[in-house]
């Protein structure tokens, strides 16, 4: 393998991981834009999607594509139903408050997937395994295309809904202002219920995604979650297209110094690439406080 | 409260009233406590005669604590912790209570303070370097050692607000481990590191000592240690806070374009906060080290980081914003109540220790139970318990009549 060939592999799977967090990403963002709250709980419906699609898969014994999409349905429900009990109370609180909640659902639901888990390692049964394929004449492996094919027509599907859609534009526009959105007869309440159910299904996907890593599901994968904070940040918080190019951004960077920083700078030691996320999240809130696609605060005095 | 100009003696002619007020109040304090006459007794840190009787007698208590007899010497470190928290905390409360900067990087500060105490006081060995130096070097050394380096992220930290600090200070706790696990010269790699030994001028403030003939258990001792540490940085950071920074803090924390109209410097306010507020967070660190025994990089970064940043926002949000007993009263309730749940996990139904088979282990209902009661707090008493003590306070000043 050439040095060329290699570059474009390691290229192509910091694709696949940053088409991952861009998901992931886009589920915060929704929740964000929609009802003001970064939701600290989108790991913990990662993780649970993850193992529906498992349970589907080898317990109930459905097709993957069908187990999937049933996992998303799932957890669609369990986000709406989330928003329902824990932060519909919430709205007009502190956003600080809602925040704090949102991460007690975090916790409340990691118990709960920890549980269903325990320490037994699953796998999402997914059909790409190790199998690789030739591409432009580079071999890559398919679960790696699979991560960007999947992730870029969620993301394009949830694009066109909000662009199109009656209920997208009904979306969008409590996203832009509750009060007027209320005035002119849009269910506020139920188009934040539907921003957690699309956040949801989102995050059941990526977590089918991420599980197809050789670790399998366990709830360690939580930790790969938590990357999608720094994404969303380097996107800009209130910005579905600068997540999905932050998400990018930092996919490639974390692969490229996985690959290569053990070569090129030994000093940055071992694992570098754990933190590459949040140092180039600090690096470039240094230039650009607001992110790269976020809505710059405008102060009036 | 009677305005200072209508105290009798006080006239316009300024010199002789300096001379005569002192006396003065003297004779109008006999039955009306809360009459000032001078601007400096209303400002003063005591200013009314109950909260110097109270503090005199809540000192009491604290510094015979470690003689009462039902004082174990399992509880005497639970009190330990007490303090070191309590540094902490207030260390947060500064930043993030009175200057309004919402902080989740306090572990990476607190990491950095203990590695700099484990570093300078503890003993050069084969997996780590050291320094052997006694603690009246290392534990300023782990207050300065974060604040220079937290002065040195501040004024990134002042450009960016709300959510996108908080995610940004978030970062550090991860950039810290990686820190703490990589540089394994100074902080012993994964496995972590001994802590230093406290000793002052051959005194090791952590071990069994006999004074004038008493054995006094090593618990105890540094309990009275971490006790006047503490006492001295809450006077000091209640100083701060009633001074010209102090304000400058409150004003920013308020509304900071108006603070910035009013010619308060926001940058430099920021970076203030920041620094001192790392530096509380240091000494914090060296004495948690002191009470660990043992650190790790586990102990400071990553998720765990993450929950003992959480832990003190916990502190300062349930103790009370932006006040510095409020600190102490919330790092005590943080510290104790996992004690007590573990106490009363045999009669809970569906919590168990480690390993029991419960549907929730201790350390998991605690975490359910501090996010429920950060909510509960910031939703229905955002002052904390200092402002339920508030309330009783200012119901009973009424009573009976309490309109």
């Amino acid at each position: 393998m050439t040095g060329l060939e290699e570059l474009i592999g390691v290229l192509i799977r910091g694709l696949g991981v940053g088409s991952t967090y861009a998901l992931l990403a886009v589920g915060f963002v929704i929740i964000y834009r929609a009802t003001d709250v970064v939701n600290f709980a989108q790991p913990a419906l990662m993780i649970l999607g993850a193992y529906y699609v498992s349970y589907y898969v080898f317990t109930v014994g459905m097709p993957f594509p069908v187990a999937v999409i049933a996992s998303m349905i799932t957890m669609a429900a369990i986000a709406a139903l989330t928003e329902r009990i824990a932060l519909r109370p919430m709205v007009g609180e502190p956003p600080f408050a809602a925040a704090m909640v949102t991460f007690g659902v975090f916790v409340a639901l990691f118990i709960l997937a920890f549980r269903l888990i325990g320490t037994n390692v699953i796998v999402v049964g997914d059909p790409w395994g190790l199998e690789r394929t030739e591409l432009f004449g580079v071999t890559v492996n398919q679960v790696d295309l699979a991560k960007i094919v999947i992730s870029m027509i969620a993301i394009a599907v949830v694009g066109i809904f909000l662009k199109r859609s009656r209920v997208g534009l009904a979306m969008r526009a409590t996203a832009l202002d509750q009060e007027v959105a209320l005035a002119q007869g849009i269910n506020v309440g139920r188009m934040f219920g539907l921003s957690w159910a699309v956040s949801g299904a989102l995050a059941a996907l990526a977590g089918m995604l991420i599980g197809t890593s050789a670790g399998g599901v366990s709830p360690l994968i939580a930790f790969v979650a938590l990357k999608a904070l720094p994404v969303i940040i380097l996107g800009g918080l209130d910005s579905i297209q600068g997540s999905v190019y932050a998400g990018l951004i930092i996919g490639v960077a974390e692969s490229l110094t996985r690959a290569y920083s053990g070569t090129y700078a030994p000093w940055l030691g071992s694992n570098f690439d754990i933190v590459v996320p949040y140092a180039i999240m600090i690096l470039v809130l240094m230039i650009r406080p607001y992110g790269l696609f976020g809505t710059k605060e405008v102060q009036r005095v | 409260m009677t305005a200072p100009s209508q105290a009798p003696g006080h006239s316009t002619d300024a010199a002789p009233t300096r001379r005569t007020a002192p006396k003065a109040a003297r004779a109008t304090l006999r039955g009306r406590p809360e009459l000032y006459t001078r601007y400096a007794a209303d400002q003063a840190l005591l200013n009314t005669t109950a909260k110097k009787v109270w503090t005199a007698a809540f000192l009491l208590v604290v510094i015979l604590l470690p003689v009462m007899p039902f004082s174990t010497r399992a509880w005497m470190g639970n009190l330990t912790l007490v303090m070191i928290y309590a540094v902490g905390g207030i260390g947060l409360n500064l930043v993030t209570g009175f200057a309004g900067q919402v902080s989740l990087g306090h572990a990476f500060f607190i990491g950095i303070g203990a590695f700099t105490a484990a570093f300078v006081g503890g003993a050069s060995g084969r997996e780590a370097g050291g320094l052997e130096l006694e603690m009246w070097i290392w534990l300023p050394l782990a207050g300065l050692v974060p604040m220079v380096i937290g002065l040195l992220v501040a004024p990134l930290a002042a450009r960016v607000r709300g959510l996108y600090l908080a995610i940004l200070t978030l970062g550090l706790v991860f950039l810290g481990e990686h820190i703490f696990r990589e540089w394994a010269y100074v902080t012993g790699g994964f496995i972590g590191r001994r802590a230093p030994d406290p000793v002052i001028a051959g005194f090791n403030v952590n071990q069994r000592q006999d004074i004038f003939g008493v054995t006094v258990e090593s618990e105890s001792i540094f309990y009275l240690f971490c006790l006047v540490i503490l006492v001295v940085l809450a006077l000091l950071a209640r100083n701060l806070a009633r001074s010209k920074a102090g304000r400058a803090f409150a004003a920013v924390r308020d509304r900071d374009i108006a603070a910035e109209v009013m010619g308060v410097p926001l940058l430099r306010t920021k970076v203030l906060a920041f620094g001192v507020s790392s530096f509380y967070a240091g000494i914090c660190g060296g004495l948690l080290a002191v009470a660990f025994g043992q650190i790790t990089p586990e102990n400071f970064g990553g998720l765990s980081g993450l929950l003992l940043s959480v832990e003190f926002l916990a502190v300062i949000l349930i103790g009370g914003v932006a006040t510095i007993s409020g600190s102490i009263i919330g790092a005590a309730f943080v510290v104790l109540l996992p004690r007590f749940v573990e106490i009363a996990s045999g009669y809970i139904p569906f919590v168990g220790g480690q390993g029991s088979g419960e549907f929730l282990t201790v350390f998991q209902a605690n975490q359910i139970l501090f996010g429920a009661l950060i909510v509960v707090f910031l939703v229905l008493e955002p002052r904390g318990l200092f402002g339920l003590w508030l309330r009783v306070r200012n119901y009973w000043k009424a009573w009976p009549f309490s309109y």
